[in-house]
């Protein structure tokens, strides 16, 4: 568990305004597209997927599918891990092609997730196009990857970690910086 | 669900025996995600076990078993040696301990096992560092057989515990059922051990007190939610052990008629080969209940939930 006193970034209520603005940048760019499709990486970019889904939803008047995504086993550094992680469930429940997909997760750091996240998608097909959509772009990235739509972007020191808790998983909604400055 | 932070605590799948209640469901659990990899429509492989060397060591013929071991271990990208009792030089003479050195210095980092003796795979445990997985021991383990049988009753009826099952035939040879007698007690089924005295050591009630054993096919089968019928092993010597076919036709096949006294949703189970005609005819092996090739098709994901959850070492293992 994370210490409670780290330093809130975002409460519940900046998040939300976040994540409606992130929405409204992706209805811009692709509202008229009907093969638009999200895709949550698990954990934290599943309900970030969600919630973008509900606003578009919103906005678009018509359902934008959700697909989940576990990169666990497309991760670079898994054979140097102690146990393996257990992986939970993909589901994509449309096909791939032709479609625009919405990579979404919680926080870009180095990139690395989002590289796996895309070897895993490609596995399940070939779609037009994919973009990412990120809540908070923190820096430090170790691979040429950037976010396409972004809530927050901040430069935060290796030595700290941003952390996004939702409702959904961690009881709260809001955005942290954990560690030592 | 197993939370995330679970770590599989095993280094070796010797058999069911050492697992906990946590250690299966969290298999089961990882076969989950895995069948999903088997379902997908165009690319049906993982990079979860690149860069690593399965050895399938089979001292027994095997072809079902050893074929969904082979594409498990495919899905999951490991590289693959396929080491034969027949062209090896154990036809020369070589002890299994001199083989399982000269694999060794080929650094694998899993071995597949099936082998006549009970304790040939706990033997090769303790002189190498690789992950050893049974994939059958004479007539002692069988693990993943039983992981396979327990995941298609759960995909059936969404748990295990409290689930009555009997298994039917020739206990006596089965490896399937001891492997099945633990994992099925452990998450709480109810068993019942069903055939001809000679074919039901009774000693096993010393090892598995909750399991109940019946003569009487037709009296427990209307009790029944699932029923495993096993293979009648005559390369083993079952013949010896039956006055003949005609008898153990006559009170333990699992035929239509026989059938209509079990539920009318019963699940028909059989690890295979079947022998058809003998301990189960082709009506009820073929009907609209059996779960038979549910079982073949689900062998691969619960293999891949094996060998990704042994594939990588961690610090306090027990075997």
């Amino acid at each position: 568990m994370s210490e409670p006193q780290a330093p809130c970034l975002l409460d519940a209520q900046q998040m939300e305004a976040y994540l409606l603005r992130v929405s409204r940048e992706i209805a811009a760019a692709f509202g008229h597209d009907e093969n638009l499709v999200l895709v949550g990486i698990r954990s934290r970019g599943l309900p970030m997927a969600e919630r973008l889904g509900r606003m578009l939803e919103a906005s678009l008047g018509r359902e934008v599918p959700i697909g989940i995504l576990d990169i666990t086993l497309y991760r670079d550094d898994l054979t140097e891990m102690a146990g393996s992680p257990i992986v939970r469930p993909t589901e994509i429940p449309f096909r791939l092609k032709d479609k625009t997909v919405v990579l979404v997760d919680d926080v870009l750091f180095t990139g690395r997730t989002i590289r796996a996240g895309l070897d895993a998608l490609l596995d399940h097909g070939r779609p037009k196009r994919v973009w990412l959509a990120v809540l908070v772009d923190r820096g430090g990235r170790e691979l040429p990857i950037q976010a396409d739509f972004v809530g927050l972007k901040l430069e935060v020191p290796m030595t700290q970690r941003v952390s996004v808790r939702v409702q959904e998983i961690d009881n709260v909604d809001g955005v942290y910086l954990e560690g030592r400055s | 669900m197993t939370t995330p932070r679970y770590i599989f605590p095993h280094k070796h799948l010797l058999g069911i025996e050492p697992l906990s209640p946590a250690d299966i469901t969290a298999i089961l659990d990882q076969a989950e995600a895995f069948e999903e990899v088997c379902e997908r429509p165009d690319i049906k492989i993982v990079p979860a076990l690149r860069k690593r060397l399965v050895v399938n060591l089979f001292f027994e013929n095997s072809t079902r078993t050893r074929n969904s071991f082979e594409i498990a271990e495919k899905r999951l990208s490991a590289e693959i040696i396929n080491f034969d009792a027949d062209t090896s030089a154990l036809s020369k003479g070589e002890t299994l301990i001199d083989t399982a050195m000269n694999l060794q210095a080929m650094h694998p980092d899993l071995i597949v096992m099936r082998h006549s003796a009970a304790g040939a795979h706990a033997l090769l445990a303790r002189h190498m560092k690789a992950s050893i997985i049974n994939a059958g021991d004479g007539a002692h383990e069988h693990p993943t057989q039983a992981l396979l049988d327990a995941y298609t009753l759960r995909q059936k009826f969404g748990k295990l515990d409290g689930l009555r099952l009997a298994i039917v035939g020739d206990i006596r040879h089965s490896r399937v059922v001891r492997s099945n007698l633990w994992l099925l007690t452990k998450m709480g089924a109810k068993v019942t051990l069903v055939g001809p005295p000679t074919l039901l050591p009774v000693e096993m009630k010393d090892t598995w007190p909750e399991v109940e054993f019946s003569y009487d096919l037709d009296a427990v089968l209307p009790e029944m939610d699932a029923i495993m019928a096993l293979r009648a092993q005559f390369e083993r010597g079952t013949g010896q052990y039956i006055p003949g076919a005609g008898e153990y036709i006559r009170y333990y096949q699992l035929n239509a008629a026989r059938m209509k006294r079990a539920k009318k949703d019963v699940a028909i189970l059989h690890p295979g080969p079947m022998n058809r005609g003998f301990e189960i005819t082709s009506e009820v092996a073929d009907g609209p209940n059996n779960l038979i090739l549910d079982q073949v098709t689900n062998g691969v994901p619960v293999r891949m939930a094996v060998l990704y959850l042994l594939s990588n070492p961690h610090g306090e293992q027990v075997p």
